[in-house]
C-alpha cells in the first residue's frame, strides 16, 4: 500500500540522519548524505503522485502502535496529503541535488548533515499524520530540526538572536496548536482526526478553534503580524535549508491551517472567511514592502515569501467565504488557486534561494549593495534566476500567472455573495493583490538587475565564477518546471481536483479535453486563458521579427563606451543602487507603513568631507506587538530575579508556603 | 419608474458623491470654491430632476434656491473673502490627500452598507438617494476634520448640508422641504458673514461701520 | 477551411495594428503641432524614423550582457502580441481566447519587467531612474486598472475583450455614470503607462522628466528600433481598448463575412482619429507633473474605479 512505501521513505531518512551523526566528518559524507535524501525523495514524490492521480486504490490509513499508549500513532493519506507530499518532496529533491554540489563548501558538516534528512522526515510525517498528537508531535519535531539547522553557523553576527526568536515563535504556535486540537478533541478527548471529523464543535468553539489555529499555523506559515521571525531565521540557515523552509516548511504550515479548517471544523462561517483573506491581503502587501526595502538578497526572498503566504490565504479566505455560502463551485476554484499557488511557490521560491546560495558560494556576499555585473561572470546562474524572477512577478507564460490569474477570476466571481461586508471587502483585497503583484515585479527587478546587471561594485564581484553542475542543474531542472506549469496548468488543475472535491465538495470543470488546451475557470463566455498559445504566438512574433530585422536590416554591432548622455562615469559607484531603486517606492508608502525618514546631511562648500544621506525605517508591528511583551516580560523576569538570590531560610519558607497553600485548596476542594 | 428616469437620477446622485471626492482632492482655495459651486451645482440638478419625476413642483423652488444662493452668491462671496485674507495659497490638510480618499470610500461603502438593508421596502429612487445622500454627508464631515482653515470647515459645512438636501428629496412627501432649505441656506449665510466679521473685527478691533469710514480716510 | 480563413483573419489584424501602430503616433504628433501652431512632421514620419533606425548599426556599451540585447526582441513580441489580442474591427477572432484582459494587462508588464532591467543592464544612473520610477507607477497603474476591470466585470460579466464589447453593442446598458468613471479612470490609467504628459513627456530628453526615455537611453540602431514601434503598439492598444470596451458600436462579430469586417475596420479607423485628435487636445492643454504627484493621480484613479464598482453595486442591488 502506498501509505506503508511512503512511511518505509520516512524510516530511511531517519536512518540516515543517524548515519550521519558519525560519519559527517568524512569526505563522501556530504554527497552521500544528499544523495540518499534525494533518491529517497524521489520516491516519496513518485508514490504521492500515483496517489494523487490514481486515487481511490492507493489511499489509506494506518495505526501504528508507538506514542501514547491508548492511541497510537495514526497516519493516512488522502487527495490532500498526496498533494502536500508532492510538495514537499519536490521541494526536498531540488535541496538534496542542489547539496550535494553546496555541501561541499559547508564550513560545518557535522551540525549539517545530521539534521537534513531528519527535517525532511518531519515535514513529510506533518501531512501523513492522523491524530492530533502526532500531528503535533511531528510538527515540534519538524521545528527542532530546522532550528537546528538554522543554528549550524552560530558564530555569525545575528545568527544566535535569530535562532532564539524562531524557537520562541515556535514554541508559541505549537502552544496554539495544541489549544486548538484540544478544543476540537472536546471533553471526550478524541484526538484521533476521525473523532474529531465525526463530531463537528458548536459555533463558539468553532470560531475559537478557528483563531487559535489561524495564530499557530500562520505563525509558521508568516502571516502578518506573527512574520516577524521569518526573514531573521530563513537567512540564517545554509542556502538549500532556506530554501527548504521557505519553499516547503512554510507550505507544511498552510497544509495544517488547511487540514484544521476546511477537513476538520465542519462548515465554515463567512465571517471567517472575510477575516482570512483580510489578513492574507494585508500580509501579502506588507511583505513585499518589506522586501523592496532590503537590500539583502537572502532576507528579500524571506520577506517575499511573506508576501506569497498572503496571496494563498487570500485564495483560502475566498473559499471558506464561498464555502459558506453554498457556492461549491466557486469554492473549488478559489480553492484550486490557493494550492496551485502552494506548488508553484514552492518551485521558484526553492529556485530563487539556490541562485542566491550560488551567489553567496561564488562571492561571499549577500549584500546587493556589494554586487552587480554577475550576469558576465556567472552566466547560467543569472539565467535560472532570471526566469525564478519572471516567475515569480506573475508574468506570463511561466507559472506564477496562472495561480494569480485563477485567484483574481475567484475575486471576480464574488459579487455573487450575499453579505454586503463581503461584496466590499473583496474588491478592496482585489486590489491589495493587484498592488502586490505590480510590487512584486518591481522588487524583483531591483533584485535581479542589482545583482546580476550594471556593472560590478566590488572585487567580490569582479572575481566570481559559476558554481558548479549539480547547482547549475537544480536550477535549470525548477526553472523547466515554472514554464511547463505555466504552459499546461490544466493537467495541474486537473490534479487538484480530487482535492478541492474532498474539501469543497465540487471541483473545477474539466480542463485536459478543452480546445488547444485552454484553460477555463468558471465558463468559457467569461474568461479563458491558454498559456501555451500565448508563449507560441509570442515565440511566433519574436522570431518573424527577428527574421525580418536580419534579413533586411543592418545586422552590425559595435562595442563602445555607454552613452549616459555624454558623461560616463567610470566608477561603478554612480550606477543606481538597491536603496536608489527603491526611493520612489519608499517615499510613496514607505512614510506611513514604515514611517520611513530620510536624512541628508550635506557639507558646507569648502568641506571635502562626503556627503551622507540616512534612512531610518521602524517596523511598525515590532513597536506595537513585540517590543511591549519584551518590556513586560523583562520587567516580570527582573522581578522573579530576587529569588535567585534569597537565603536558605527563606527557601525553606517557600516551600512550606507552597505545601500549606496546596493542602489549604485539597481541604476546599473536598 | 421607467429606466431613463432612474438613471438619469442616479448620475445625477452618484455625481454629487464624486464632487464630494473632487472637493476632498482640492488643496488650493480658489479651487475648492469653485468646486463647491460645481457641488451645488449639481444637487440643484438633481433636485429638479426629482421635481420632474415625482411630479412635486414645490421642488423646483428648492432647486432654484439651491442653485442662486449656493452656487452663485455664496461662492462669489468666498471669493471675495479669501482674496481679502490673502489666503489663495495651498490648504495644509492634517492627513495626506491619499488616506483622505481611502477613508472617504470606506465611508461611502459603510454609508451604502448601511442604508441598503434598512431601505429595503422603499422604492429603488428613495434607496439610492438616500445612500448617496448619507455618503456625501459623512464625505463632508471628513472633509471638515481633515482641514485646518476655517473657510474650508464652512465650504465642508454646506456640501453636508447639500447632502441633507438631497436625502430629504428623496424620502417623498416630505411637506416642508423647501421651507426647510430656505432655513438652511439662511443659516449658512450668517456663518459666512459671521467669518467675515470676525475678521474685520480682528483687523480693525471694531465692527463699527462708521468707524470703518474714519479708516478709509472719509469723513462723516 | 474555416479554419483557415479564421487564422488569416487573425494574421490580417495583426498585420493591420502592425502598419497602423507608426501611423497614429504620427497622427497625434501632427495634431499637437498644429494647435501649438506649427506645420508638424509628416504623418509617415514615425515610420521613416523607424526604417532609419533599422539601417544603422548599433552600438553597444561595453557592460551590456545578452539581456539588453534580447529585450527589445522580447518586448516587441509580447506588446505586439498583445495589440493583436484586442478587437479592433471584428471581435472573436481565433487567438482573442487565449488572453483576457487582466492576462492582457500581464503581457505588458512582462515587457515592462524586460524594459526595466535593459535599463539597469548597462550600469549607468539614467537608467537606474527610468527603471525605478516606471517600476513606481506601475505599481500604482495595476490597482488602478483592476478596479476597472471589476466594474467591467460586474457589468459584462465577463473579462474577455470579445464578450465585453458584445456586450456593450448588443445590450441594453442604458446611462450609467459607473461606466463613464472606469472610462475615466482607465483614460488616466492609459496615459500613466503609455508616458504621456501629464505623467511623462514622450519627446523629452531633460533627465529630470524622464521615465520611458531615461530606460532607452542607451538603445541604438534596430534594438532602437524596435522598442520605438513597442512604444507606437502599446499606444494603440490602449486607444483599441477604450474604443471596444466604451464605443463598441460598428465592431463586426467574428464570422459576419468582408464586407462586415471592412466595415469595422472604417469605423475603426475613424475612433483611432477621433481618439488621437483628444489625446492631443489634452497633451496640449496640460502640463506635466512633478513625479511624486503622480501617485495622487493614480490614486485618483484608483478612486474612481472603486468608486464605480461601489455605484455599481448601488443599482444591481435592485
Amino acid at each position: 500500500m502506498a501509505l506503508t512505501g511512503l512511511l518505509w521513505c520516512v524510516a530511511a531518512l531517519l536512518a540516515v540522519s543517524i548515519a550521519a551523526i558519525p560519519a559527517a566528518r568524512l569526505r563522501p559524507a556530504g554527497a552521500l548524505v544528499y544523495g540518499a535524501a534525494l533518491s529517497i525523495s524521489a520516491l516519496a514524490l513518485v508514490i504521492a503522485g500515483a496517489c494523487l492521480l490514481a486515487g481511490g486504490p492507493l489511499l489509506g490509513a494506518l495505526t501504528l502502535p508507538v506514542g501514547l499508549p491508548w492511541l497510537g500513532a495514526h497516519f493516512r493519506v488522502d487527495a490532500l496529503a498526496a498533494f502536500f507530499l508532492i510538495v514537499v518532496n519536490l521541494g526536498a529533491a531540488g535541496a538534496s541535488l542542489y547539496g550535494i554540489g553546496y555541501g561541499r563548501h559547508e564550513e560545518a558538516p557535522g551540525r549539517v548533515l545530521p539534521f537534513f534528512p531528519a527535517f525532511l522526515a518531519g515535514m513529510n510525517l506533518v501531512v501523513l499524520a492522523d491524530d492530533a498528537f502526532t500531528f503535533l508531535f511531528t510538527w515540534e519535531f519538524m521545528s527542532l530540526s530546522s532550528w537546528a539547522l538554522v543554528m549550524a553557523h552560530h558564530r555569525r553576527e545575528g545568527n544566535a538572536a535569530a535562532g532564539y526568536l524562531y524557537l520562541l515563535m515556535a514554541s508559541f504556535g505549537t502552544l496554539a496548536l495544541l489549544l486548538a486540537f484540544g478544543l476540537l478533541a472536546g471533553p471526550a478527548g478524541g484526538y484521533a482526526f476521525e473523532a474529531i471529523r465525526a463530531a463537528p464543535p458548536a459555533a463558539g468553539v468553532a470560531a475559537a478553534v478557528l483563531v487559535l489555529a489561524l495564530i499557530g499555523a500562520g505563525s509558521k506559515a508568516g502571516l502578518v503580524p506573527l512574520h516577524v521571525w521569518l526573514p531573521l531565521a530563513h537567512p540564517a540557515a545554509p542556502s538549500h535549508v532556506s530554501a527548504l523552509m521557505s519553499g516547503v516548511m512554510t507550505k507544511v504550515a498552510v497544509y495544517g491551517a488547511v487540514r484544521i479548517v476546511f477537513d476538520l471544523l465542519g462548515v465554515p462561517t463567512w465571517w471567517a472567511g472575510a477575516l482570512v483573506a483580510l489578513l492574507g491581503g494585508v500580509t501579502a502587501v506588507m511583505g513585499v514592502l518589506h522586501a523592496l526595502m532590503e537590500h539583502d538578497l537572502k532576507r528579500l526572498l524571506a520577506y517575499h515569501t511573506v508576501e506569497n503566504i498572503g496571496i494563498i490565504f487570500i485564495g483560502l479566505g475566498l473559499a471558506l467565504a464561498f464555502g459558506a455560502n453554498g457556492m461549491r463551485a466557486a469554492a473549488a476554484l478559489a480553492l484550486t488557486a490557493a494550492l496551485f499557488h502552494v506548488f508553484n511557490h514552492s518551485v521558484f521560491k526553492s529556485l530563487l534561494f539556490f541562485g542566491s546560495g550560488a551567489v553567496l558560494t561564488a562571492t561571499g556576499e549577500r549584500d546587493m549593495e556589494k554586487l552587480g555585473g554577475l550576469i558576465h561572470r556567472m552566466p547560467f546562474t543569472a539565467f535560472a534566476f532570471l526566469v525564478g524572477s519572471a516567475a515569480i512577478s506573475a508574468l506570463p507564460p511561466f507559472n506564477g500567472f496562472v495561480s494569480e490569474w485563477l485567484t483574481f477570476q475567484a475575486i471576480l466571481v464574488s459579487p455573487a455573495l450575499p453579505q454586503w461586508l463581503l461584496k466590499f471587502l473583496v474588491p478592496a483585497i482585489g486590489a491589495l493583490l493587484a498592488l502586490s503583484a505590480a510590487l512584486a515585479a518591481a522588487c524583483f527587478v531591483k533584485a535581479f538587475g542589482v545583482t546580476f546587471l550594471g556593472r560590478a561594485r566590488s572585487d567580490a564581484a569582479r572575481s566570481a565564477t559559476e558554481v558548479d553542475r549539480w547547482s547549475v542543474a537544480t536550477m535549470f531542472v525548477l526553472a523547466a518546471v515554472c514554464l511547463v506549469a505555466g504552459i499546461l496548468p490544466g493537467y495541474f488543475i486537473d490534479a487538484l481536483a480530487p482535492v478541492t472535491h474532498s474539501l469543497a465538495g465540487a471541483r473545477m470543470p474539466p480542463q485536459g479535453a478543452l480546445d488547444w488546451l485552454t484553460i477555463v475557470p468558471v465558463a468559457q463566455s467569461r474568461s479563458s486563458y491558454n498559456g501555451l498559445l500565448l508563449f507560441l504566438i509570442i515565440a511566433f512574433a519574436a522570431g518573424l521579427g527577428a527574421e525580418a530585422i536580419h534579413r533586411w536590416a543592418s545586422g552590425t554591432v559595435r562595442r563602445s563606451a555607454a552613452w549616459d548622455c555624454g558623461f560616463p562615469d567610470a566608477s561603478p559607484a554612480t550606477q543606481y543602487t538597491a536603496g536608489s531603486f527603491s526611493q520612489p517606492i519608499r517615499r510613496v508608502f514607505g512614510s506611513v507603513v514604515f514611517r520611513a525618514r530620510e536624512e541628508v546631511h550635506i557639507p558646507p562648500p569648502g568641506d571635502l568631507s562626503p556627503a551622507e544621506m540616512h534612512v531610518r525605517l521602524r517596523d511598525v508591528l515590532w513597536d506595537a506587538f513585540y517590543a511591549p511583551i519584551t518590556r513586560v516580560v523583562g520587567y516580570v523576569a527582573d522581578r522573579f530575579n530576587k529569588v535567585q538570590f534569597l537565603s536558605i531560610r527563606a527557601y525553606l519558607t517557600l516551600v512550606f508556603g507552597a505545601l500549606v497553600a496546596l493542602l489549604m485548596v485539597l481541604a476546599v476542594w473536598q | 419608474m421607467d429606466r431613463l428616469a432612474l438613471d438619469v437620477a442616479h448620475l445625477f446622485a452618484g455625481g454629487l458623491v464624486l464632487v464630494s471626492f473632487m472637493l476632498l482632492y482640492q488643496d488650493r482655495m480658489s479651487g475648492l470654491v469653485n468646486n463647491f459651486a460645481l457641488h451645488a451645482l449639481v444637487v440643484s440638478l438633481a433636485v429638479a430632476w426629482q421635481a420632474h419625476i415625482q411630479h412635486a413642483p414645490h421642488l423646483y423652488i428648492t432647486a432654484a434656491i439651491a442653485l442662486v444662493v449656493k452656487a452663485i452668491v455664496i461662492p462669489l462671496a468666498l471669493h471675495r473673502i479669501i482674496v481679502q485674507l490673502g489666503i489663495h495659497r495651498t490648504i495644509e490638510t492634517v492627513v495626506g490627500i491619499g488616506q483622505t480618499m481611502l477613508a472617504g470610500i470606506g465611508l461611502v461603502a459603510l454609508s451604502i452598507i448601511v442604508m441598503l438593508p434598512i431601505t429595503a421596502k422603499a422604492g429603488t429612487l428613495t434607496q439610492q438617494d438616500l445612500a448617496f445622500a448619507l455618503s456625501v454627508l459623512l464625505l463632508g464631515l471628513l472633509m471638515m476634520i481633515s482641514r485646518r482653515n476655517a473657510v474650508s470647515q464652512v465650504v465642508g459645512f454646506m456640501s453636508i448640508e447639500n447632502g441633507l438636501i438631497l436625502a430629504a428629496t428623496g424620502a417623498k412627501g416630505m411637506p416642508l422641504v423647501v421651507e426647510i432649505s430656505v432655513a438652511f441656506s439662511i443659516l449658512i449665510a450668517l456663518i459666512v458673514i459671521g467669518v467675515f466679521l470676525f475678521r474685520i473685527r480682528e483687523r480693525f478691533d471694531t465692527v463699527d461701520i462708521h468707524a470703518l469710514h474714519e479708516y478709509r480716510g472719509e469723513q462723516p | 477551411m474555416a479554419i483557415a480563413l479564421n487564422l488569416l483573419v487573425q494574421f490580417a489584424q495583426m498585420a493591420l495594428v502592425l502598419a497602423l501602430a507608426p501611423l497614429f503616433a504620427g497622427f497625434v504628433r501632427k495634431t499637437k503641432a498644429h494647435l501649438l501652431r506649427r506645420r508638424g512632421p509628416p504623418l509617415i514620419q514615425p515610420y521613416r524614423e523607424v526604417l532609419r533606425l533599422l539601417r544603422k548599426d548599433v552600438v553597444l556599451a561595453d557592460s551590456a550582457s545578452w539581456v539588453f540585447r534580447v529585450a527589445p526582441y522580447l518586448v516587441f513580441a509580447t506588446t505586439w502580441v498583445a495589440a493583436a489580442l484586442v478587437p479592433t474591427f471584428a471581435t472573436g477572432l481565433v487567438f482573442s481566447y487565449a488572453a483576457d484582459v487582466i492576462a492582457l494587462v500581464a503581457l505588458l508588464g512582462s515587457a515592462r519587467f524586460m524594459l526595466a532591467l535593459a535599463g539597469l543592464d548597462v550600469g549607468t544612473s539614467f537608467g537606474g531612474i527610468g527603471s525605478s520610477r516606471e517600476m513606481l507607477i506601475a505599481s500604482l497603474a495595476e490597482p488602478a486598472m483592476l478596479m476597472v476591470v471589476f466594474t467591467l466585470s460586474l457589468l459584462a460579466g465577463s473579462t474577455q475583450l470579445s464578450s465585453i464589447a458584445e456586450f456593450m453593442q448588443a445590450s441594453d446598458v442604458g446611462l450609467r455614470f459607473s461606466l463613464a468613471l472606469a472610462l475615466i479612470g482607465l483614460v488616466m490609467v492609459a496615459i500613466a503607462e503609455n508616458a504621456r504628459i501629464p505623467i511623462d513627456n514622450p519627446a523629452t530628453h531633460l533627465e529630470l522628466t524622464m521615465v520611458h526615455e531615461a530606460m532607452i537611453l542607451e538603445y541604438s540602431g534596430r534594438h532602437l528600433a524596435l522598442i520605438e514601434a513597442a512604444a507606437f503598439l502599446k499606444l494603440l492598444l490602449y486607444v483599441s481598448v477604450i474604443a471596444c470596451v466604451f464605443f463598441p458600436w460598428g465592431i463586426a462579430v467574428s464570422g459576419q463575412g468582408p464586407v462586415a469586417y471592412m466595415a469595422g475596420a472604417g469605423v475603426y479607423l475613424l475612433k483611432l482619429a477621433a481618439g488621437g485628435l483628444l489625446l492631443a487636445v489634452f497633451e496640449t492643454a496640460i502640463a506635466k507633473m512633478r513625479v511624486f504627484r503622480v501617485p495622487d493621480f493614480l490614486g485618483a484613479a484608483l478612486m474612481l474605479g472603486f468608486l464605480a464598482t461601489l455605484l455599481l453595486f448601488v443599482t444591481m442591488a435592485r
